[in-house]
């Protein structure tokens, strides 16, 4: 009875420790300890939809793109992955892949595996001429 | 080579062609009845009224000429991995020769994009499909590798990829483990252009191949496969290919 009274003091004590955590106003310092993707964005700016609805709706617009591509031949660029890469790609490694690559690090951070690079380029066409 | 296997013309085919051929007539410049392989938008999909073929002139193609076969590997990315047995393979030249009469022919061989393709019957993802205007392609979003497609096709056209591939040409995505065969470049189709071994073959000045919409009369190759005796290779297995030999 005893020890099972103090057991239940001590959950409530805990409860109210993280009861005040959530209420108290979080340091400043404590954002800097949250590791964030570090991504080479060399084109800031507007894509072909706002940052939104890219971060979130991107795999479907390209499932979408590419059974259109595939099954009907429309080629559009808007949502199409040639042109992801085209404009994405890393003007130091040249590529979408890479520790700091458009596509690479996002995904390294949430832990979703990219298969679109096992067959698609990861590097822009690149110019008639131009060497790599 | 037998006869073509198209000769029983059915009603319904006969009533078809008929309706094209009047659609086409011209009811004012510029306004048809049934618009025959219009320009295709951007945003507009592929037709059923366009069936894209090749026409091989097989006494225009050189025995040892392989120019075709080095512009499609270098088009689509096709490399020597240093293992010819097992590389993937879109287009090969085969060299033929009748006993008898001790006639060769040279003809370069690639997917015939049959009109009704065995690959398409056997696939068990529907990964191997045909396109609306006759295009047979392999989607390999759902490819397996199973190679059931390689099995069916008479014409030995696929080819499954052993190894993992890097540099892709953007246009071309190519990778380990999914079945693949010639595309007819249809990436260039869909920009207007012509396909990379045919016109590998016209800039060299062989003019061996011939690439074109054989439902449009108004096309070079309908009115060459009007007007010339020409054959498609296993015409007996009545698959239609849309690819004609013509010499053979």
């Amino acid at each position: 009875m005893n020890s099972n009274g103090i057991g239940a003091l001590a959950g409530r004590i805990a409860r109210a420790i993280c009861l005040a955590a959530l209420l108290l106003p979080v340091p400043v310092s404590a954002a800097g300890r949250v590791p964030k993707p570090v991504i080479d964005i060399d084109k800031p700016g507007k894509c072909v939809e706002d940052t939104a609805t890219m971060r979130r709706e991107h795999p479907d617009m390209l499932r979408h793109q590419r059974d259109l591509t595939m099954h009907d031949g429309i080629r559009t660029r808007k949502h199409s992955l040639k042109e992801c890469v085209q404009c994405h790609a890393s003007t130091k490694t040249g590529s979408v892949l890479g520790d700091k690559g458009f596509c690479q690090s996002c995904h390294d951070y949430a832990s979703v595996r990219i298969d679109c690079f096992s067959c698609h380029a990861a590097k822009p066409k690149l110019a008639s001429g131009a060497k790599p | 080579m037998s006869a073509d296997a198209n000769e029983a013309l059915s009603r319904r085919g006969f009533l078809a062609i008929s309706a094209a051929t009047l659609g086409g007539v011209m009811l004012a410049p510029g306004i048809r009845l049934i618009e025959i392989a219009a320009a295709r938008a951007p945003e507009q999909a592929v037709s059923r009224q366009v069936r894209w073929g090749l026409l091989i002139d097989t006494n225009k193609c050189a025995p040892g000429c392989d120019d075709c076969v080095k512009a499609c590997a270098t088009e689509n990315g096709l490399k020597d991995t240093g293992h010819p047995r097992t590389d993937a393979q879109w287009i090969r030249k085969v060299e033929l020769k009748d006993m008898r009469s001790g006639r060769t022919h040279s003809v370069p061989v690639m997917c015939q994009h049959c009109e009704h393709p065995p690959c398409v019957d056997v696939c068990p993802t529907g990964a191997s499909f045909k396109r609306a205007d006759g295009i047979v392609l392999v989607d390999r979003h759902i490819c397996i590798g199973c190679r059931y497609c390689m099995m069916a096709c008479p014409y030995k056209a696929r080819s499954i990829v052993f190894a993992e591939i890097t540099d892709q040409n953007p246009d071309v995505p190519r990778g380990n483990g999914c079945a693949e065969g010639c595309t007819l470049c249809v990436h260039r189709i869909d920009h207007d252009r012509q396909p990379a071994c045919v016109e590998a073959c016209t800039r060299a000045g062989h003019n061996a191949m011939l690439f074109g919409d054989l439902n449009d009369p108004q096309s070079e190759i309908a009115q060459r496969v009007a007007k010339y005796a020409s054959t498609q290779i296993r015409a007996d297995l009545r698959l239609n290919p849309g690819v004609r030999y013509q010499g053979l």
